[in-house]
């Protein structure tokens, strides 16, 4: 395997609990690196007890056998969903998620576009939804409730 | 290892030497599991759905911060040990976490007032100590901080709705603030980023119209290692699978 191809198998593993994004799109997939025979792979969490990372090092190896893998975790900088490329957050919005708004640096309430009608009249439930890195909202023009993956 | 008392690290100049320590990583690591296995004695009995699912997601970073520095704490440990070692097998005298995470559950206001003052008082010590010259701290509380700052929040707008919410919302948050104040009280020291915490949860108070309660320390702090026999009874129930079937693997 030459070296891009490499980078290019790791990089399109999926995230475990978001399937539809692949890791390099949702921003955790910090390096790979080739030293002769043998990758190493650094990672870093979304959330700090994110239970899919055993998981995702485990599909990584996978993807890359029956090269010797080495994978780490990393944790600075710490994750942001800044980092979510613009594949990724298409992605998410196409499987009826709503991609993170900026990470606001003052306070300020952007809207967040329902992904199932397109209104941006929706409303948030919870700030705690179906996985940690997510929050539940609904839409007030079509009524279907919703994930957002929540800026961090 | 010289023990370090946990209010001593924050500020600047101690930052640095103080953090390292074990027994001081062992008091941030204690803290987040203990309050997270409270947490999550919720799960099914919360309020509603979502507060069910939010408190679990509470608990889940709790426990990612908490494995983040056991595991730290534990290669600091002579001879190395794992985060299972440290959580599972360490006698509850080892334990250096504040007793008010320890206290048992009452009602849903009880719990908020104790994530409200936690969440506080974390947030302001890893936003200090992500400038620690312990760059494997830095880094955790780096990623903690902005966990925190959601749970912080959370526990805020819980705080409004219940202080001004019915009579009896009201009564319950000013029981459960006079019940658990104290041991908030004896977590605290006087540096910065502790005079910023009570700032904080005193503006959240007024705002939720919520009286101040007046300091009094309770004994014991936890951080001394002297814990209530409340938190042998979290400890038997947290340990219950690995004590029966010792160094089991799935």
């Amino acid at each position: 395997m030459s070296a891009a191809e490499i980078r290019e198998r790791v990089a399109a593993v999926l995230d475990p609990e978001l399937p539809m994004v692949t890791i390099a799109d949702l921003g955790i997939l910090r390096a790979v690196e080739v030293d002769g025979g043998a990758a190493t792979v650094r990672i870093t969490p979304t959330y700090a007890g994110c239970p899919a990372m055993e998981a995702i090092a485990d599909d990584i190896v996978a993807a890359l056998a029956p090269m010797p893998v080495r994978v780490e975790v990393v944790l600075a900088p710490a994750w942001t969903t800044d980092w979510i490329t613009a594949a990724g957050r298409a992605a998410l919005d196409a499987a009826g998620i709503a991609p993170p708004g900026p990470v606001a640096q003052v306070s300020l309430e952007l809207a967040v576009r329902c992904p199932n009608c397109g209104s941006l009249e929706t409303r948030e439930l919870s700030r705690f939804s179906s996985t940690a890195c997510k929050a539940l909202r609904v839409c007030t023009t079509c009524r279907e409730p919703f994930d957002q993956v929540k800026p961090l | 290892m010289p023990s370090t008392r946990c209010e001593d690290g924050p500020d600047a100049g101690t930052a640095g030497a103080a953090a390292s320590d074990r027994i001081y990583l062992l008091g941030l690591a204690d803290d987040a599991l203990i309050a997270s296995h409270r947490l999550s004695e919720w799960v099914a009995r919360a309020p509603d759905l979502e507060e069910d699912i939010a408190l679990a997601n509470i608990a889940l970073d709790l426990l990612g911060q908490a494995r983040m520095l056991l595991g730290y704490a534990g290669e600091l440990t002579d001879p190395v040990l794992t985060e299972d070692d440290l959580a599972y097998l360490r006698p509850a005298d080892e334990f250096r976490n504040a007793v008010l995470v320890e206290r048992p559950n009452g009602d849903f206001a009880v719990t908020i007032v104790r994530l409200l003052l936690l969440a506080a008082y974390q947030y302001e010590l890893y936003a200090g100590l992500r400038t620690a010259a312990d760059a494997r701290l830095a880094a955790i509380a780096a990623k903690s901080v902005k966990e925190v700052a959601y749970h912080r929040d959370h526990a805020r707008l819980w705080t409004l709705r219940l202080g001004s919410g019915t009579a009896e919302s009201r009564r319950r948050m000013e029981t459960a603030l006079a019940a658990e104040w104290p041991w908030f009280c004896a977590l605290l020291g006087d540096d910065r980023a502790d005079r910023s915490c009570r700032h904080w949860v005193a503006e959240v108070l007024g705002t939720a119209t919520l009286e101040l309660p007046e300091d009094r320390v309770a004994t014991p702090s936890g951080r001394d290692g002297v814990h209530t026999p409340d938190l042998d009874a979290i400890l038997a129930e947290m340990r219950e699978v690995t004590a029966a079937h010792p160094g089991a693997t799935w």
